[in-house]
């Protein structure tokens, strides 16, 4: 489970830090205390910028890093295309086996398909894109270019 | 017995783990392709030994039968075996009565009871928006959250005890803390997450002075050491079967007598009246006061069975046993480098669950490659997050063990957490 992709990603992540944004959301996972703060920053249609704050184990964090990646600079529809197979993709219990095209969507992501399998561990590997759809929407319902945070 | 750990240092006290294990087969069983079980999850339930296993099996092909009910060979055998396992449990305790013994389905159900006897008692008991609960920081969720709801529902007052730098009850406020206003005091005897034994008498003669009642969350001590109702000077005590070889569904609730009698029940059910009108009711003597509908019979026989296992090797020498492979523990835990003990660092008062954290690497990372080297610990807050809270970290990694726990598992430990180092080094 622990892909050499995400402890790297662990160990250096990617976007780490809170900058300005139209919305900020605090995530919890109670079972577990991993934690996170984020705030998304909209361009018109696009993501300008994910940014967050929190703590966990690598699962959580390492995941956070690879949305950053993953998810700023892309339109929304797209980001939101995204967001929903990684969820498809770690709600599979293992079954799903990541084919070409999921690859090229999910790109470091599908590191995480292993983690799957644990399900223990599948809420720390979606805490920061839950609250990043979150994000999204809180932004998406603010005035377009306003910075409130 | 007298024992040298594997590398070579003496440790009196041991038990001959080596024959205890063969009557727990599932310590035999290998996880992840081929690695050897090393369970360190104690704490949160044990293993159970054959004979607790055989127990369930027997009463289920041979007498299962609601209990108190009938007249047919059946359910009086049923009947005999549920009301022998009260006894069983009575005399572990030392209870002065079998009576005082009431099963419930698990230790939280037992505190529970007791919160809601007491929102619902009349005078001299009744807590209300004039009275005190006081509890520690120091509690498992389960005796916290029921005194939370009893204040919320009473408008009574919740006040706690704080913890110490060295991870004990800070009791240096105690006069203010209990006052003559305090109804209930309930704490933890041994804690789960810090390891930590409390100091019964100090709280309970501070209570008796001011007349307040004693409840005491003896889920990490029942399964552990010599346990006796009389000489701790509580009102009540709980704990839970699972913890201590039994099944899961099954806990106990032991209260003196004359409290009993006077305390109003909680669940209404079959099993709990005397006679019943469509405008009221009596109710049964304690214990069956509190015992509403069909109990857990085949758990309550196991939990007897597993007791009379615990009772044959004897729990001073259990406790003697784990007070060695905690020492053990902790003086080889200091050698891992980052390791921080988040509960007393050495073994006196102190109970064999071991928490930590290691560097800056999350519990839940730790807890995932010792698994895959087949070591089960425990990771999280431990339905503990106040003491998470207090000492400011997420979360523990904790190992704890039990009466078949070896000085070769504490090295197994060991050995992954380097490993675990090298990892996310
Ligand atoms: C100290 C303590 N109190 C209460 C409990 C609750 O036990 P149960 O979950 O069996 O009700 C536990 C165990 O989880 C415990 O360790």
């Amino acid at each position: 489970m622990y892909q050499e992709v995400i402890l790297d990603h662990y160990k250096h992540p990617h976007g780490r830090g809170l900058r300005a944004g139209q919305a900020e959301v605090h995530h919890v996972n109670p079972t577990c205390g991993d934690e996170i703060t984020l705030r998304v920053r909209m361009e018109g249609t696009v993501i300008g910028d994910v940014s967050y704050e929190g703590q966990g184990c690598s699962i959580s964090q390492a995941s956070a890093s690879v949305l950053n990646d993953l998810l700023v600079g892309k339109d929304v529809a797209e980001a939101s295309r995204i967001q929903e197979t990684f969820l498809e993709l770690m709600q599979s219990k293992g079954r799903v086996e990541p084919d070409d095209e999921m690859e090229d969507l999910l790109e470091d992501a599908v590191a995480f398909a292993g983690v799957s399998k644990y399900p223990a561990r599948v809420k720390c590997a979606l805490l920061s894109w839950m609250a990043w759809k979150d994000a999204t929407a809180q932004a998406l319902s603010t005035a377009p270019t306003e910075e409130t945070v | 017995m007298t024992a040298t750990s594997p590398e070579g240092r003496v440790l009196p006290g041991l038990l001959d783990t080596e024959a205890i294990r063969k009557d727990f087969p599932i310590l035999d069983r290998t996880v992840h392709d081929g690695q050897k079980l090393v369970y360190l999850d104690n704490a949160a339930t044990s293993q159970k030994p054959r004979q607790v296993l055989d127990t369930l099996a027997s009463y289920y092909e041979r007498y299962n039968a609601n209990v108190h009910r009938g007249v047919h060979t059946l359910a009086e055998e049923a009947t005999a075996a549920y009301e022998d396992a009260r006894d069983k449990i009575a005399a572990f305790i030392n209870a002065p009565s079998r009576d005082e013994v009431i099963f419930t389905k698990n230790a939280s159900e037992s505190l529970n009871l007791v919160a809601n006897m007491l929102g619902w008692a009349d005078e001299p008991y009744r807590v209300d928006r004039d009275t005190e609960i006081v509890i520690t920081e120091m509690e498992h969720h389960s005796n916290i959250v029921p005194w939370q709801l009893l204040s919320q529902r009473t408008g009574a007052t919740l006040k706690w005890f704080g913890l110490t730098d060295d991870f004990r009850l800070d009791l240096s406020d105690i006069e203010q803390v209990i006052t003559e206003k305090t109804k209930i005091v309930s704490f933890v005897l041994v804690s789960n997450i810090l390891g930590t034994v409390n100091p019964v008498e100090a709280i309970v003669r501070r209570a008796q002075e001011v007349g307040a009642l004693v409840c005491i969350d003896a889920s990490q001590a029942a399964p552990h050491m010599v346990m006796d109702v009389q000489a701790l000077g509580a009102d009540f005590v709980a704990f839970t079967g699972h913890k201590m070889l039994g099944p899961t569904g099954i806990g106990v609730l032991w209260g003196r007598q004359e409290l009993l009698e006077d305390l109003p029940p909680f669940l209404g059910g079959g099993e709990m009246i005397e006679t019943v009108s469509m405008h009221s009711s009596t109710y049964a003597p304690a214990p069956h006061k509190f015992e509403a509908g069909t109990p857990p019979i085949a758990q309550a026989i196991g939990l007897g069975t597993a007791v009379d296992y615990l009772t044959a090797i004897g729990m001073d020498k259990i406790a003697a046993h784990e007070h060695a492979i905690t020492e053990y523990a902790l003086s080889r835990l200091r050698e891992v480098p980052d390791l921080r003990l988040i509960g007393p660092v050495t073994g006196e008062d102190r109970g064999a669950a071991i928490s930590f954290t290691l560097g800056d690497i999350h519990p839940h990372d730790v807890g995932q490659v010792l698994d895959e080297q087949g070591i089960a610990v425990r990771v999280g807050h431990h339905c503990a997050r106040p003491v998470c809270l207090r000492y400011g970290i997420p979360a523990t990694t904790r190992a704890s063990f039990y009466l078949y726990s070896s000085p070769a598992e504490v090295d197994a430990l060991v050995e992954g957490l380097e490993q675990v180092r090298n990892f996310f080094g």
